[in-house]
């Protein structure tokens, strides 16, 4: 009876950690995608495919600022491989510099959103921000 | 004895014979004889400073850690299945790096692999792509490096098992796998599409990831652009051809902006040493990136290596 029991509370410790290993790679992956769409929203306005709309200018840094928070603690260290993980290894090789990376692109977030206030300035804003995507990646995430 | 002497000297006769014979065919001047540069006009520094972001040079020569991309000390760690390569000093300074070679030997060393000192250079100088530059254009690029700062102090040696820590080796690697010349356009095709096609497989060099490797480390023709394993280490090189997978979906103006921004057309951005690349090309003229975006879009399809199953969910 104890023995059944064990085994079912570990069975039932595996799965957890299996299910909050998923967890932050399926979080992490959806919060990207928020960036991902909001950048698709911010590119179109920058080109002139979309009217410059000041709410809408917000809401595509508040999407920045929010994810860039929350990111950091979406990588325990159970979460380095598995569901298509393309986290690179230097994550936790380097976590100091890892979070500091989502400090300056939560802080150029927030200053990029105050400092538009139309469509030119908006332009400068958004280039200077999104150049965060591509520095971040390069020293965290493996080719894909 | 006698027949023991005989076959003693037979053996030795067979022996100096196969040096002679791996000395001759793994020679530089036999297996990569230099390319005639002839007389040249006076460089033309900003083709040279355009060449220089086409071929991505600081992306490995430039000292790791630094902000200036354009101090040449090189340094950077290449790692790979045969060992690892530190890539050298190719600031103008005259002792740690290139301030004293000339036009000649430069052309050597970008088209043949081949050093002043008469040495093969390791193909992980992608020189396999370089060769299609001709003299005009390597003359260019020198002359653009020669106006950049120099840097003190030099790489530490590649750290290579044997065989490969013998460079004559290199020799048959090339005399396998090393050919080609100088580019030349494709008259039934468009003057963009054979820009396009110099920059991708020359200075771009971009078949040097996007393709995978045989065993000799050369590039399997059959697959080329099709991606593959990264030979750095982890992760997946992607196909870049039109399979269905691959850029068959995206159109020449979305691959034109990935070479520009880094943003795919779902608005992702690309990450690892693509990152740094993206870096160069973007300082290319439009022009360039949608003329390498129409050769791209060019490319029959081609299924590269199976990727290996994911884990997890």
């Amino acid at each position: 009876m104890i023995r059944t029991a064990l085994v079912v509370a570990g069975l039932g410790l595996g799965l957890t950690a299996v299910f909050a290993q998923s967890n932050a790679i399926s979080e992490r992956r959806d919060a990207m995608k928020a960036v991902g769409a909001a950048t698709r929203d911010g590119a179109a306005i920058a080109k002139g495919e979309a009217a410059f709309d000041a709410a809408k200018v917000q809401s595509i840094f508040k999407v920045y600022a929010d994810v860039a928070k929350k990111m950091p603690t979406l990588y325990p260290e159970n979460s380095k491989t598995g569901g298509e993980t393309t986290a690179a290894p230097k994550i936790w090789e380097d976590q100091a510099g890892f979070k500091a990376a989502f400090v300056k692109f939560e802080t150029e977030s927030a200053a990029a959103a105050t400092a538009s206030t139309d469509l030119a300035s908006f332009r400068t804003a958004f280039g200077g921000v999104t150049k965060n995507c591509g520095s971040c990646h390069e020293l965290y995430r493996i080719k894909k | 004895m006698l027949r023991l002497r005989r076959l003693l000297v037979t053996l030795v006769v067979l022996a100096v014979a196969g040096l002679a014979g791996f000395l001759l065919l793994t020679d530089p001047r036999v297996v990569s004889p230099s390319p005639e540069i002839g007389t040249l006009p006076a460089p033309d520094i900003e083709n040279g400073k355009l060449l220089f972001a086409a071929g991505g040079c600081t992306s490995c020569h430039a000292t790791p850690g630094q902000d200036d991309k354009l101090r040449l000390g090189g340094g950077l760690a290449l790692e790979s299945p045969f060992g690892t390569f530190h890539a050298p000093n190719i600031s103008p300074h005259t002792r740690d790096g290139i301030g004293n070679w000339g036009v000649q030997d430069f052309v050597d060393a970008m088209a043949a692999g081949v050093s002043p000192k008469g040495q093969h250079y390791y193909p992980s100088f992608p020189y396999t792509s370089y060769r299609l530059m001709p003299p005009k254009a390597l003359a260019d690029l020198f002359a653009y490096i020669r106006t950049l700062t120099p840097v003190e102090g030099r790489a530490p040696p590649h750290e290579l098992g044997f065989p490969f820590n013998i460079r004559r080796v290199v020799g048959g690697w090339k005399l396998l796998f090393f050919e080609g010349a100088a580019f030349r356009p494709d008259p039934s095709k468009s003057e963009e599409w054979n820009r396009g096609a110099y920059l991708v497989n020359g200075p771009g060099h971009c078949a040097e990831c996007h393709s995978n490797r045989n065993a000799l480390g050369a590039i399997v023709k059959a697959t080329r652009f099709a991606g593959g394993p990264d030979p750095e280490g982890k992760g997946w090189v992607p196909n870049i051809t039109q399979a269905e997978t691959a850029l068959a979906k995206w159109s020449k103006a979305e691959i034109a902006e990935l070479l520009k921004s880094g943003f795919t057309p779902s608005f992702d951005s690309v990450g690892g040493t693509m990152a740094a690349v993206v870096r160069n090309t973007a300082q290319l003229p439009e022009a360039d990136r949608q003329a390498m975006a129409e050769y791209l879009k060019s490319l029959p399809a081609v299924q590269g290596p199976v990727r290996p199953a994911r884990t997890g969910s």
